[in-house]
Order: C-alpha cells, then structure tokens, then sequence
C-alpha cells in the first residue's frame, strides 16, 4: 500500500472499528471482542507499515481538506509522531487483551459502549500524533479528551461522576482558554501552523513573548499535566484499570508531552529557544512537578493514586529533557515517552490484575501478595525498577540520554532533579516490593486468590517482556529519533 | 394538506436563494425595480452578498424547521387552526423576506410590521398559556422597536426627501451632522437593537423562547433576530457611517461594550437556568453578542467574522432547537431534571444535540469554530484591547461548554426517574421521519466546519461591500 492509504488507513480503522464493535456489542460478545482484537491488528499493521518510509528519511503525507485558507487538515509523518504512534498501536493490542480478562472478570456494565470509546479515543491518538499542523493536531487532541471522558465516568456513580467533571474541566478549560488562543497567536503571527524542522516562530515572535507563548503551550496542553495543571490525572484514576493503563499511562498523557514536545521543536525551534532567555522558566517548572509530584506519591495510600502521581513526575522528565535544549536530551525526551510506557502500563496492569483477583486497592493490603501472584508481583517488580531507572530496564535507557543531554548544556539544574527524584521513586516504590514479597500475608480467611484471568497475566508479562527487551536492544528507537536534531550539534 | 402547502412554498423560496447566492457568488447583483420606476422613485428590490447570506438563512430555517416539525406541530396545534397557523408562518417568512430584498427604508418597515404581526400569532398559537404574556411582553418591545425605527426613518426623510437606501446615502451627506439626523441614527440604532434584542434589550426574547411552539422556537432563532441586525448593520454601515463624523467610533463605543456584556451576562444566565429551551435563549443572548462584537471592531475582518457568525450560529442555534422539539416529543417537560437518563432512551436525538452544542460551543471541526478564529483573529489585530476582547471570547466559549455540558451529564449520566416520565419503555425515540432532518442539520455543523468556503466567500464580500462605504 501507498503511503497515503496507510496514513488514512491508521485513521480511520480505529473509527470503522468502533462502529462494527457497536453493531455486533448487541449480539455475541465474543464477536466483539474480536473485532477489538481484529481493529488493533489492522491499526498495528497500518501503522508499522509507515516505519520503514520515515527510517529511510521520508515524510509521508496526506492532506484532506483546506478549511480556511493556509488552514488545512492535514498529517504528515515524522520521526516523534511516528514513534508515539508505533507505541500506542501495539500497546493497543495487548491492553485490549487485558481489557477482555479485567472487564468480564469484573463484570463491568456498559462494555460495549467501553469499547468503542477505546477505539474512538486510539483514532484521536492517531491522528494526534500525525498531525501536519497545530489546527489538526488541536481537532484531535480535544477529541480524545471528549473520547475518553465516557471512559472514565464509566462507573456512573455519584463519586465517579464528581472526578471526571474535574477531569474533564481541567482538560477542557486548559486547552480552550490557553493552548487555542497560543496556536491562534502563532497563526496570526505567521500565517502558519505547519511543524516545520527549525521552528517557524524565528523573527516573528520574540523577546518576553516567547515566554508567555511558550507557558500557554505548556499550560494548555494540561494532559502533560505539569504543575498546577495536573489535577486531572489522579481524578482520573476512577476508570476501570485498562482505561489507567493505556489512555492515562500511555495515550493520553503522552499526548501532552508529545505536544510539547512537538512544539519546541517543530513550532519554535530548539536553537531559537535556546538562545531566547525568556524560555528557560520552563526547565524549573518541570523540576519543580517532577520533585513535588514524587514527595505526593511517597503519601499515597492508594496504589492507582501512587501510580498517578508517579506518571505526573515521570511526564515532567520528558518536559524537562525537552527544556534542556540539547540534542541528546530531545533524544532522551522521545525515548523516554517510549520507555516509561513500557514500565508504567506494566505497573497499571499489575494494579489492576490485584483488583480482579482480589479486590484490594490500597497498599496496605499489599502485605505477601507478591506469594499469592508471584506472576503478577514479578511484572510489578520490573515496572517499578524502570521507575526507579535501574538497569536491566527500560527506564535506565531514556535516563541515560537525559542525562547526556544535561552534562551536553552543564545543566545542572537538570542533574539534580534527576538524581533526587531517582532517590524519591526508590522511597516509594521498595517498600511496597518489599512488602509484597517479605512481608507476612494478612489476607483474612475466606478472601483466598491466586492470580488474575489468563488474559489479564498474558498481558502483564508482555509488557514486563517488553520493558526488559527495550534496554537489551533499543537501537531502532535511538536510530528513529536521532532524526529529530541530526543536522544539529 | 395546510402543511404540505406552507412546506412546499418555503421549500421554493429556499430554492430562489440558493439560486440568487449562486449568481451572487458569480459577481452578480440583481437589482428589480417594481413596477418598471427607477430607482429613486419607484420600490427598488435588491439583492446582494449580505441578502443572499441572510435569506439563505432565513429560508433554510424555516423549511428545515417545517419539514422536521410536521408530527410536532400537528399535537401542538388544533386542527381547525392549523390552516392559519401556516399562514401566518409564510407571512413571517415573506416579511423577514421582504426585509432581506427591499432596498428603501420604508419598505423595511412594512414588510418588519408584517413579519413581526405574524411572529406574535406564531409564538401564541401553541398550547402553553404562559406564552401569552411572554407573547404580550414581546409584542409591546417589538411595537416600540418599530416605532423608534419609524420616527428616525421620518427624520431622515425630513431632512433628505428619499426613502431609497443608496439615495439617501448619497444625500445626507448635505445634511450631515445636523440634529436631526443624528437623533435619527439614535432611534434607529437602538429601535433595532430592541428587536435584535441585544444586551440590556433582550428581556423579550428568553420567555418568547421558550413558550413558543417547538418549531417556531428553531424557525426564530435561526433567522429572528437576525434579520434585525441585518437591518441595522445596513443602515449603521451604509447610510451613517460616511456621513456622520466620527459615527464609526461612536458606534464602536455603544456597541462594543453592550456585546461584551451580552457575551458575558447571557452565557452566565445560561449556566444556572435548568428550562432547555430557556437556557438555549440566553446563549442566544449572548451569540448575539459575539455578532455585535465583531462589527463593533469596525474592521473587514471583524465585519467578516461578525456575519459568518449570523450563518454558523443559525447553523448551530437550529439544529439545538430542531432536537429539542424531537425531545419534546416524547417529554412533556423540559426541565434538565425530567430530561435525566434521556440519553438512554433517545440515543440519536440526544446526539445531534451534542453535536449542535460542540459547533455552539465553537470545538474545531464544526461552523461555530470557523466563525470564532475569525473573530479572534479580528481582535488580536486590535492591540491591547484586542487581547481583552479574545480573554472576552474564551470565557464565553468556557462557560458555553459548562452549559452544554449540564446537558449531556443531565442526558446520559443521571439515572432515569421513572416515576416522572412514566414506565421505563414508554419513551421511545423520536420519529425517523423528524430525526433525519434533526441529523441534516446537525451534520451541516460538520459540513461547514470543514467545507467553509460558500460562507466564508459570502460573509467576506458582503463585509467588503458594507465597509466600502467608509471614506
């Protein structure tokens, strides 16, 4: 297939998908099951079937329609977009696989209308992430958030519906109130809004400007959820777990920090902000999220909430790596999208695998689980050590890059954050390891369980499988991204 | 056989403008002079961009609004008085008609009178008594809204001798910043603020609303108010705005602080009124605000902005009304509390309506987002105080989503109340029949989100052609 047809192919699958889960959710659920599983293989191939074009330098790309004049819906593929897309869809898949064991071993209501929205909310994703310009990449970022508020009101209940009016709200008024007045400012300022290589903002913008435009960027793509915009994520956590693993774990945080990302490099340009002062607020706010997010998670009580809280902290790495201006660390930023998924979706399926089994939610329940679920509690154990960015895991890769971005620019701002914050994610995440292993069971008589449904286990290790592999051989990812700053010192 | 015949004759004269629009669209003006006198002196017809912008609205609406509401007029009205039901119906169509077409001040006039007579009977021939006051209020406000219009056009006349639009341009310019002409700007522009009901002139219109027979409800706010502001950017625009000194700032500062107002207060009423018909008035409130707002810039592109809104608020404004009739078919009241777990029961309905909302909330992707970045970008060319009005506009547009919003939570996240809508089972959904049209409307929100161009083409010359008139 042609470039264009696979681009409109990873489009409009997941929609397609949607409607055909939705007419055969009357009838047999098996059917539609299979046409979830069906969808994600389809969207996998579309979408990986565009890595060889970009890896061979190419921009695939399609327009559909000018709405205004220089305003069109339009994508283009280039290495960061492709990447995120490349995650999501094969992240699709295994967590639709959990999603089958979760949703029937909890009987959830609703679950064809669970469904749908799934594949409604990965077609945003998709589109997202192959956006040519700020316009469509707008259209499919309020999308997804439309898409996936039924997602986390699924549970309907009074309290339910309380968090995700905060959800909603703090997406909603963000992205309305700051991040469309910011592309309408760059519009108005350039008459563009294509992601061009270098920035378009250059002798248009400047001087204290690029400061504000810059914080209505960052603000009002609050799905990064940088400090104070963050309270949406652990409102979040309401929906059923395989909503937390792929969408606030993986599609939907990532498509803020992809935003940003985008934006600095492709909208002002890493070299320009780099040499505008006015910018380097942003380095300090990442820091700031990123130590003050892990000292909220060391109090949680709540496994899902931690969990929350550690992926606030983690986005802020891919911020801060994108605030250090440097190559490597626009590397770093890009890979660690791409690592933390691995390690924070296998941590949400752990999560919710101890939920179906067991029904425990809080982590003092967690006492020698790590014996009833050795499976389970192994995965966990990975997850949180690529947290921590211990070797053999994926989360030691994207800190290196970091890393060498930060020691590339004398950063030391940077440094410490990381260093510190490593310490932190160590506090809070041993105890509960070694709780779940060493500690005495307390599980009262009766309440006995072993692990969760198969498919829920075969996607945990899959994942677990996944975060190991990506430290052993992460080439491809490296060699994808240094696309983004080659060229450039 | 009353209905087919009022559906038909609309459907025609829909048909006549998109014909006229076409031609337009070609570089055209088609100009008739009634009983072969010329202009000055003889009733000149005239039809340019901003007519054909404004009749395809007002002709579209109301043979949308009687295609879909056939099943719900025929229950809302009894069948002795249907016959001159529709009518009255056509006769409001001819008048707002007359007034998109005539090119003399005059005229205008008749053909308001004739359309607002017919409105007060349309809007008190359903069954709810409670119309009858609200029908009372608008019938006094309207009265006087007409009356101020007719003692400025007296003045003018006074002073120019002509009635003719483009005579009178051409002669108040010898007579220009004398008393009477400026007092004749004042009645005229507020007499039609009144009718256009614009913020603090707007208590008509909410009740009105909402009393009203469904269909009407989506006929009037479609084109109602409208026709109104066409009238007055007409005159504000092409008769005083060469020729008084000063008019353009003048009119800036009446307006503009009266459409920040109107945005503000009508979106803020909205959010806390819990009638849906009620609540969908005040945010007409306020998208006549947005409307003002942008002619009140005095710029081609707030113009631009200002008369792309009239299209793409009909757009959004019929099509929420059009559903709320479907709804109404099946809900004897309208209140958000009665409406809870409907989306269970109305499924497509309800949807329509969410797409309607997300258009008059202005998500990109629908009309009502094409219209607000041209307003936007409008403002930002203003500087300092450009920046306010878009903080103006977002705050609107947010509290536009909470609104919507406490609609879609009421549809589809509250349980049902049983005990208030009768059994689980009596409700079914709307007739197909009804649906289909509610749909076309809806999915032109789409359509003219994405394909912006007939519009976008229209709401452009027509705003060059006004402001050509600037020295």
């Amino acid at each position: 297939m042609s470039p264009e047809s696979l681009i409109l192919g990873a489009l409009a699958l997941p929609l397609a998908g949607a409607v055909l889960i939705g007419v055969t959710g009357r009838g047999s659920a098996n059917l539609r099951e299979a046409m979830t599983l069906l969808t994600a293989g389809g969207l996998i191939y579309c979408v990986w079937s565009l890595l060889p074009f970009v890896n061979a330098g190419e921009r695939p790309a399609l327009a559909l329609i000018e709405v205004l004049p220089g305003i069109e819906l339009a994508f283009r593929v280039e290495p960061l977009g492709m990447m995120f897309a490349a995650l999501a869809s094969g992240l699709w898949l295994i967590n639709s696989i959990y999603s089958i064991g979760y949703m029937r071993g909890n009987r959830e209501q609703n679950q064809t209308r669970f469904y749908v929205m799934f594949a409604i909310s990965l077609a945003a994703t998709m589109g997202i992430a192959f956006a040519a310009n700020l316009f469509t990449l707008f259209i499919f970022y309020e999308m997804l958030t439309l898409g996936t508020y039924p997602l986390v009101a699924h549970k309907g209940d009074p309290k339910t519906v309380r968090s995700a009016r905060v959800y909603l709200g703090v997406l909603i008024s963000a992205s309305i109130g700051l991040l469309l007045p910011a592309i309408i400012w760059v519009y108005a300022a350039t008459g563009t809004g294509n992601f061009t290589p270098g920035g378009i903002l250059r002798g248009h913008v400047e001087g204290p400007a690029i400061g504000l435009l810059l914080g209505l960027f960052v603000f009002g793509a609050a799905k990064a959820a940088v400090m104070p915009v963050h309270r949406w994520l652990p409102a979040a956590m309401v929906a059923p777990t395989p909503v937390s693993a792929l969408l606030h774990a993986v599609a939907v945080v990532k498509a803020g920090v992809f935003t940003i990302t985008k934006v600095i490099v492709y909208v002002f340009g890493v070299d320009f902000l780099f040499s505008e002062p006015s910018s380097g607020w942003l380095l300090y706010a990442a820091a700031f999220t990123i130590i003050a997010a892990s000292v909220v998670a060391l109090r949680q009580q709540n496994l899902k909430r931690l969990l929350a809280y550690s992926t606030v902290a983690q986005l802020s790495y891919v911020v801060m790596a994108a605030a250090i201006l440097k190559p490597l660390a626009e590397v770093g930023a890009a890979i660690h999208m791409l690592a933390h998924a691995f390690g924070k979706i296998t941590l949400f399926f752990a999560a919710g695998a101890i939920y179906t089994a067991s029904k425990k939610t809080e982590l003092r329940q967690m006492r020698g689980i790590g014996r009833r679920m050795p499976i389970t509690m192994t995965a966990f154990t990975i997850g949180a050590l690529s947290m921590v960015g211990v070797p053999p895991t994926a989360g030691f890769v994207s800190k290196w890059y970091i890393l060498a971005g930060a020691f590339q620019a004398d950063n030391y701002v940077a440094l410490g954050t990381i260093i510190a914050s490593t310490a932190l994610n160590a506090a809070y995440f041993l105890p509960i390891i070694y709780m779940a292993w060493f500690a005495k069971d307390q599980t009262p008589p009766g309440k006995e369980h072993g692990e969760a449904p198969f498919a829920a286990v075969l996607a945990l290790v899959l994942t677990a499988a996944l975060t190991i592999g990506f430290f052993l051989y992460n080439a491809p990812a490296y060699e994808l991204e240094a696309q983004l700053v080659r060229g450039q010192p | 056989m009353a209905w087919a015949a009022a559906t038909a004759a609309s459907a025609a004269s829909f048909a006549i403008a998109v014909q006229l629009t076409a031609g337009v669209l070609g570089g055209q003006e088609y100009r008739y002079a009634l009983g072969g006198w010329p202009a000055p002196y003889g009733i000149e017809l005239l039809v340019d961009s901003f007519s054909a912008l404004l009749l395809l609205i007002a002709t579209g609406a109301s043979t949308l609004a009687l295609l879909a509401g056939k099943a719900s007029l025929e229950g809302e009205i009894e069948l002795r008085r249907q016959p001159l039901f529709y009518s009255a119906w056509l006769l409001a169509l001819a008048g707002f008609a007359g007034i998109l077409v005539a090119a003399d001040a005059f005229n205008i006039f008749v053909f308001m009178e004739i359309s607002s007579l017919s409105s007060y009977v349309l809007v008190a021939g359903g069954p709810d008594r409670r119309a009858l006051p609200a029908v009372f209020k608008y019938l006094l406000m309207g009265t006087i809204g007409a009356t101020f219009y007719l003692i400025g056009v007296g003045l003018v006349y006074m002073m120019t001798g002509t009635l003719n639009l483009a005579d009178m341009e051409l002669r108040i310019h010898e007579v220009a910043d004398q008393k009477p002409i400026l007092v004749a700007a004042g009645f005229i522009t507020v007499g039609l603020a009144l009718k256009a009901a614009l913020f603090p002139l707007h208590v008509w219109l909410p009740n009105a609303y909402t009393y009203a027979p469904h269909a009407v409800s989506a006929f009037f706010a479609a084109c109602a108010t409208k026709v109104a502001l066409y009238v007055l950017l007409r005159f504000d625009f092409v008769v005083f705005q060469q020729n008084l000194t000063g008019h353009d700032q003048q009119f800036a500062a009446y307006l503009m602080p009266l459409a920040v107002l109107a945005i503000l207060f009508g979106s803020a009423v909205a959010l806390f009124e819990s009638n849906l018909k009620r609540l969908l008035a005040y945010s007409s409130v306020a998208q006549i605000g947005y409307i003002l707002l942008g002619a009140s810039l005095v710029t081609i592109g707030g113009l631009s902005a200002s008369l792309l809104h009239m299209f793409n608020h009909a757009l959004a404004k019929g099509a929420l009304f059009l559903a709320v009739m479907a709804i109404a078919m099946r809900y004897s009241r309208l209140d958000l509390q009665h409406l809870a777990g409907a989306a269970k029961r109305m499924p497509w309905t309800l949807s329509a309506l969410v797409v309607a909302g997300l258009s008059l909330i202005g998500v990109p992707g629908t009309a009502g987002f094409i219209s607000k970045w041209y307003l936007v970008t409008a403002a930002l060319d203003e500087g300092a105080l450009g920046i306010a009005l878009v903080a103006v506009i977002v705050v609107g547009s947010l509290m536009a989503v909470v609104y919507i919003w406490r609609i879609v939570e009421a549809a589809w996240f509250e349980p049902a109340d049983d005990s208030a809508t009768g059994p689980a089972g009596t409700i079914r959904e709307a007739p197909v029949a009804m649906l289909a049209i509610v749909w076309l409307a809806a999915l032109a929100n789409i359509y003219f989100g994405l394909a912006t161009d007939l519009p976008r083409e229209l709401a452009t010359r027509a705003a060059i052609s006004l402001l050509g008139h600037l020295p």
